[in-house]
């Protein structure tokens, strides 16, 4: 446990400065999107005809649908000046052996080899576009589950692909959502069968290491009838001087008293920037859980959404969003109730230090048709210094007379009583403050697996760092 | 052996003056008890101490073994060896009990030097089980949904961790019942060493029997008015501070003219043309 600690402190370590590994970069598109570039990433990634037209049909969307007319301004982003494709490594290996040294050299510095045999049932890496390393447990993949790359599960199996994408988010959904569409690469793709439980958290470590390359992941999970699922997403970035556009879409199914957990702990570089759909659909009796982070990224727009399609379906967000010096978050939860007796619960803790700005915009509907749902949402914000700001977005619908929401907000300041109080015993004012953050954030951190807590509170205490005086 | 000096000390907060001259010194080995009506500045004194930033320190000094400490922040006069168990500790929720105390004891230790867990953990446990404080108290969020007793002897058990030199432990009896003030002087008065000065605060006098104070001072109207030996407590057990007050020559009136001056500010009222 020690030594899990000590990796732990030497990846966040590292991860301080930031650090870019020279790859060898095998193919990329040229910088800009258009309809031949999209048919050149389909082409050059051998995909049915059909995932070619949707690549098209989701690229004319892009042209056509507009920036959000809501939430921060992106006309900033200019996407002729972003490469869509970039291929690290020509092939998938299937031992950490067959892995490049270069590319090996950075995930050494995430410390993932160390912990995937002791932590993680299996381990998806995506390095720039491509999936370079791949492993799943001989065990799972005897249960039927499959964890692939998302390029490597379209390729074999097409069926059950086709089945899902696109399926939970439309092309049409939203600018990003249809750019994802468009020029998507790599992701996970996860399929649990009927009844099969995935007790350990299955991981999955993302990095982007090419200046002013998007990130386009896609994943997509379906957990069957009576089937659960706890999956940890991790992303981390090297530090770099300009922007670059991450866009990513995952889509969940949750069959009838399925369960699923998706939990990440977004920590980009503070160019970038981060917009994100994840959407999960959620059958009878079935149980969605998002436990989401929003440490990093400059601007970040992410909503975590359940469809609550099934009776007695319930949906789950608990999250955090740290803003600190020139950091935007404008991050929430969506919770969309069609089935009866439908639940949600919504826990959102904010903290903006240093002139960052923290958002909570969220939504509850309850259709017409959910009779008995009901909705709590909690959002917590607390700010640390008077120049830094937040706001509390909620939107609540309810079109029927049995539907129930309760909403509570709060905003608070680190009070001098409390400084005080730490001080006498000691702690400076920087270590007094970063533990009511701690405390502030123990709702959610202790949702975390173990490490992965570690790991998060190491990183706010990083941003922490000279927060005060 | 550490000597704390409070040389005429007058301070204020927002232009009210709560300490009017106080001069007291505290010796390592000596266990002082101040006493005094309510709202006569005990727990500001001890307060300002500790350096609590909301008051003003007008005329005086504080010094700790020699050494002025006004220009110390709080944290540093806790490193130096100043402790204050307060009379209201703060709830935090969030951060449990023993990460807290952990956390505190961690920060004094030198650069080159690392707390040994094993061992605090045994001391930890130990003191809880001393003070009665129950299973799980290590895991409870700091003070959070503590009775008003838990929190005074958590107050103790952090104290006897953090081991201070000079502590003030403010109104430590409120809150607590017989049993349990019982257990908590017990506690303090084995702690007592040449090493650790204390300063009680309190306006019973019930603590005093399991917690004897060598030297009493009576505080009225942010001035230390009459200091002795424990008969003293004795006599304002059965005569209360009115005695005091005639023996000094302190009347109501200039408690009224202070009171006045507020409600007169308060309960000001417009007139027509008065302008806003």
């Amino acid at each position: 446990m020690a030594d899990k600690k000590k990796d732990i402190a030497n990846i966040v370590s590292d991860y301080k400065y930031g650090f870019q590994t020279e790859a060898k970069t095998i193919y990329q598109t040229p910088k800009g999107i258009s309809e031949a570039i999209v048919r050149d990433i389909s082409r050059i990634k051998s995909e049915p005809a059909w995932m070619t037209e949707i690549r098209v049909e989701a690229y004319k969307s892009f042209m056509t649908i507009a920036n959000p007319n809501w939430g921060p301004d992106l006309s900033f982003i200019d996407f002729a000046d972003i490469i869509y494709y970039l291929k690290a490594s020509d092939h998938v290996g299937a031992t950490w052996d067959d892995v490049p040294e270069a590319i090996k050299d950075t995930f050494a510095k995430l410390g993932i080899p160390e912990t995937e045999q002791k932590y993680l049932a299996g381990l998806t890496s995506q390095f720039d576009s491509e999936a370079v390393y791949h492993n799943t447990l001989a065990e799972l993949t005897d249960r039927g589950v499959i964890f692939l790359d998302t390029d490597s599960a379209l390729r074999e199996f097409p069926e059950l692909f086709k089945t899902y994408f696109t399926k939970a988010v439309g092309y049409r959904d939203n600018k990003y959502a249809a750019l994802n569409t468009a020029v998507w690469s790599g992701g996970s793709f996860i399929y649990v069968p009927k009844g099969v439980k995935v007790d350990k958290p299955l991981q999955s470590y993302f990095r982007i290491n090419t200046e002013k390359m998007g990130q386009f992941e896609r994943t997509l999970i379906i957990v069957e009838d009576g089937a659960s699922l706890n999956y940890v997403e991790g992303c981390t970035a090297p530090i770099y001087s300009s922007d670059s556009l991450h866009a990513a879409v995952v889509e969940i199914f949750v069959k009838d008293n399925a369960y699923c957990r998706y939990s990440t702990v977004q920590n980009w570089s503070n160019n970038i920037v981060n917009l994100v759909t994840k959407r999960a659909v959620v059958g009878n009796y079935g149980h969605m859980e998002w436990i989401d982070g929003n440490i990093g990224s400059g601007l970040n727009m992410k909503y975590p959404s359940c469809i609550l399609r099934g009776d007695y379906a319930r949906g789950t967000t608990i999250s955090i969003a740290f803003a600190g010096r020139g950091q935007h978050q404008d991050t929430g939860a969506k919770m969309i109730h069609i089935g009866r007796n439908t639940a949600s619960t919504i826990i959102s803790k904010s903290i903006a230090t240093k002139g960052g700005k923290v958002n909570y915009r969220g939504l509850v509907s309850q259709a017409s048709s959910a009779l008995g749902a009901r909705s709590k949402v909690q959002c917590d914000t607390i700010l640390i210094d008077g120049e830094s700001a937040s706001d509390t977005l909620p939107v609540n619908i309810v079109k029927n007379f049995k539907g129930q929401i309760e909403h509570e907000a709060t905003v608070s300041k680190v009070s001098e009583e409390q400084l005080f109080y730490l001080m006498s015993r000691g702690l400076s004012e920087a270590e007094a403050t970063e533990l009511i953050v701690m405390g502030f954030i123990e709702p959610f951190s202790r949702e975390l697996p173990m490490e992965y807590a570690v790991e998060l509170n190491q990183l706010i205490k990083l941003e922490m760092t000279g927060a005060i005086g | 052996m550490a000597i704390l000096e409070i040389r005429n000390l007058v301070a204020s907060i927002e232009g009210q003056r709560i300490l009017n001259g106080v001069d007291l010194v505290v010796r390592g080995g000596e266990t002082h008890a101040i006493m005094g009506p309510n709202g006569t500045g005990k727990s500001t004194l001890a307060a300002i101490v500790m350096g609590h930033p909301r008051y003003r320190i007008e005329a005086g000094d504080i010094l700790l073994d020699g050494e002025s400490i006004l220009d110390l922040k709080v944290d540093q006069r806790s490193r130096k060896g100043l402790f204050l168990a307060m009379q209201n500790p703060i709830e935090v929720p969030g951060v449990t009990n023993f990460d807290f105390v952990k956390t505190a004891v961690s920060a004094r230790l030198q650069a080159d030097e690392h707390l040994r867990i094993g061992k605090f953990i045994l001391r930890f446990e130990a003191a809880a089980k001393a003070l009665n404080m129950g299973e799980g108290l290590s895991h409870r969020f700091l003070n959070q949904g503590f009775s008003g007793g838990e929190k005074k002897r958590n107050e103790i058990l952090q104290m006897s961790l953090i081991n201070p030199k000079i502590a003030f432990l403010d109104e430590i009896d409120s809150g607590l019942d017989v049993d349990a003030l019982k257990l908590v002087g017990e506690y303090v008065t084995n702690m007592k060493s040449p090493e650790l000065g204390l300063i009680l605060i309190t306006h019973y006098e019930r603590l005093l029997d399991y917690l004897t104070a060598d030297h009493v001072h009576i505080m009225i109207k942010g001035r230390i008015v009459k200091s002795g030996g424990a008969e003293l407590i004795r006599k304002i057990d059965t005569e209360g501070y009115d005695w005091l007050k005639a023996e000094l020559g302190i009347d109501e009136l200039e408690e009224q003219k202070i009171q006045y001056s507020l409600g007169s500010c308060a309960a000001k009222t417009l007139s027509p043309g008065d302008k806003l």
